[in-house]
């Protein structure tokens, strides 16, 4: 078709599609250098094919599926409240986020209201999700730039809200505490002091990362000036989440689309206009700042009242009730072995995960298994503007820009 | 034909007069505005969608198998546009084994990747795209898995 009439459109020839092949006459000073898939920076499996000219890139193409793990076909089989265990291994670093926006899109669909102290438990757990995240990106990130010892405090503060992770739910990592209709366990005993004793002294914590990195040399000559990309290229290439923001754009969907209550918290958007690595540093550690004031608040306003919604159908009954009422045990009975029924429609629930813009496009066809559940990881999207960011620059800023843009490959590949 | 009361969005509005071929239906859902676009048309809607509608990014684009239906394939692309706060979803009907549909990589580069997915994993090949090859799978292998006619479980021995 002729592409060339419509307005505003122009046709790009396509590129070469293969792979960049060294026998296409190289110049004397290009090679081409396999990055990946098993090289420690990449954290995880990502493979980039870089073309080099001496030390400047002069083209990377990322190659990713290594951990394709096919998820979305996997929902398809499983009832709905079967699928929240898949939605933790997406994003392994993020996994109640992920939760989060599995249930929001279910519960859409479903017209399920949540009890407020439900989602105050959500946004303070998913708070906590940011932490952990942003502390295992800003540990491993300054290893692979060559600060050693950050990670060895990251992973300290890391540790604790693994703990109260596993005090929640029994789990450290894959928790899927978060369940269509509210949480899986009413909250444990003594979750307040352990997370209040936590996010007392977190602020002083973030003090400590930020007095060895944000004003030490080394840090801010390696991050600084590096790894630009236009906001416009930006979104044009799909990115999402802190890259834009260090970038300028004040664009959160905790804000601009709240879910969960969002909306009754107090939090700073943070935003930064340098638009490089070290920018991208500085507003994640500024929104560990602000995730630590929203766990406060849900500390200080924690609404009284039940931790799963009034909707016998779609949530199990008390252990003490299935035994003593009849119609308790008919639910429990149908909810275990069939699942409950989903009324037909379509939802593409977005939320803000450390790493950007989750989005879930899901499905139902009415019965108890969803039809179709797309996810739309952040990663993904980032990690498509990798060309664009590191053509020109130096083989060894490589490491820096893409540890900047924080993906997670389980998230990518699916 | 388009339901009155979606006039009364005005990207809608905007989107029937200014391309009226392409607008073939839509629904408003559970707070979610779908269009059913002509799928010949897709690119010229998304084009001015992005350039006159300020719906700058393409949030994501996936498919819906609904085997053994015909027309059988739906192409499902998410648009999001930060200014005006909005998102929308555009479909497109595809009939037959072998559904092709012009890709959007001219309107928006990130669904270079977004196509390539759909291709892989659905079948569907998008026309004018400039590098369409499989991404998660590799490059031998036979058939696309979110096809609902694609089994789950492979032949037990």
């Amino acid at each position: 078709m002729g592409d060339a009439d419509i307005p505003g459109v122009t046709v790009v020839q396509p590129e070469s599609p293969a792979e960049p092949q060294e026998t296409e006459a190289p110049g004397p000073r290009r090679m081409v250098l396999n990055m990946g898939p098993q090289h420690p920076s990449t954290h995880g499996v990502l493979r980039l094919l870089l073309e080099l000219d001496g030390e400047t890139i002069v083209s990377a193409q990322p190659d990713i599926g290594y951990l394709h793990t096919g998820i979305e076909k996997e929902f398809e089989v499983k009832n709905y409240q079967q699928g929240v265990t898949l939605t933790d291994r997406i994003d392994y670093l993020a996994p109640l986020s992920n939760n989060l926006c599995y249930c929001l899109a279910a519960e859409k669909l479903l017209g399920l209201e949540i009890p407020p102290m439900a989602q105050w438990q959500r946004v303070m757990l998913t708070e906590l999700t940011r932490l952990n995240s942003h502390l295992v990106w800003l540990g491993t990130h300054a290893i692979d730039i060559g600060a050693m010892s950050v990670f060895l405090y990251c992973f300290r503060e890391r540790e604790d809200i693994l703990r109260i992770f596993e005090m929640y739910s029994g789990q450290r990592m894959m928790t899927s505490y978060f369940r269509i209709g509210g949480l899986a366990l009413e909250p444990p005993r003594g979750w307040h002091k352990r997370i209040k004793d936590f996010i007392d002294v977190f602020p002083s914590r973030v003090d400590e990362y930020e007095e060895l990195l944000t004003s030490n040399g080394i840090w801010i000559g390696r991050t600084k000036g590096v790894g630009f990309i236009s906001l416009e290229d930006m979104l044009d290439w799909g990115v999402t989440g802190p890259m834009l923001r260090a970038a300028g754009l004040k664009w959160d969907t905790r804000k601009t689309q709240p879910y969960s209550s969002y909306d009754k918290f107090d939090f700073e958007v943070p935003t930064r206009t340098e638009n490089d690595v070290y920018a991208r540093y500085l507003v994640r550690i500024e929104e560990m700042r602000q995730s630590a004031r929203i766990i406060q608040q849900a500390l200080a306003g924690m609404p009284d009242g039940r931790w799963t919604a009034d909707a016998p159908h779609v949530v199990l009954p008390d252990r003490e009730k299935m035994k003593t009422q009849m119609e308790a045990l008919i639910y429990h009975f149908k909810i275990v072995t069939e699942g409950f029924r989903v009324p037909a429609g379509e939802v593409y629930q977005v939320i803000e995960s450390p790493r950007g813009e989750v989005g879930y496009y899901m499905v139902s066809d009415g019965t108890a298994k969803p039809y179709r559940v797309h996810v739309r990881g952040p990663s993904f999207g980032n990690l498509q503007a990798i060309p664009e960011m590191v053509k020109g620059t130096l083989i060894a800023d490589v490491i820096a820009s893409i540890g900047s843009m924080d993906f997670v490959l389980g998230d990518s590949d699916r | 034909m388009i339901a009155d009361e979606l006039k009364s969005f005005p990207v809608v509005a905007a989107l029937a007069e200014a391309e009226p071929e392409a607008l073939v239906g839509g629904k408003f859902d559970r707070g979610e505005l779908t269009l059913e676009i002509a799928a010949e048309r897709i690119v010229h809607a998304c084009a001015y969608l992005k350039n006159e509608q300020k719906f700058v990014r393409l949030s994501t684009v996936t498919a819906l198998d609904w085997y053994p239906e015909e027309p059988r394939f739906e192409v499902v692309y998410h648009l999001h546009s930060p200014e005006r706060n909005e998102r929308l979803r555009l479909k497109c009907r595809l009939a037959g084994e072998n559904p092709e549909i012009d890709s959007v990589t001219v309107v928006w580069r990130s669904a270079n990747w977004y196509e390539r997915e759909t291709f892989d994993l659905f079948g569907i090949r998008f026309r004018n795209h400039p590098d369409l090859r499989r991404i998660m799978l590799p490059e031998d292998w036979e058939g696309h898995p979110l096809r609902k006619d694609y089994p789950v479980t492979g032949d037990r021995v």
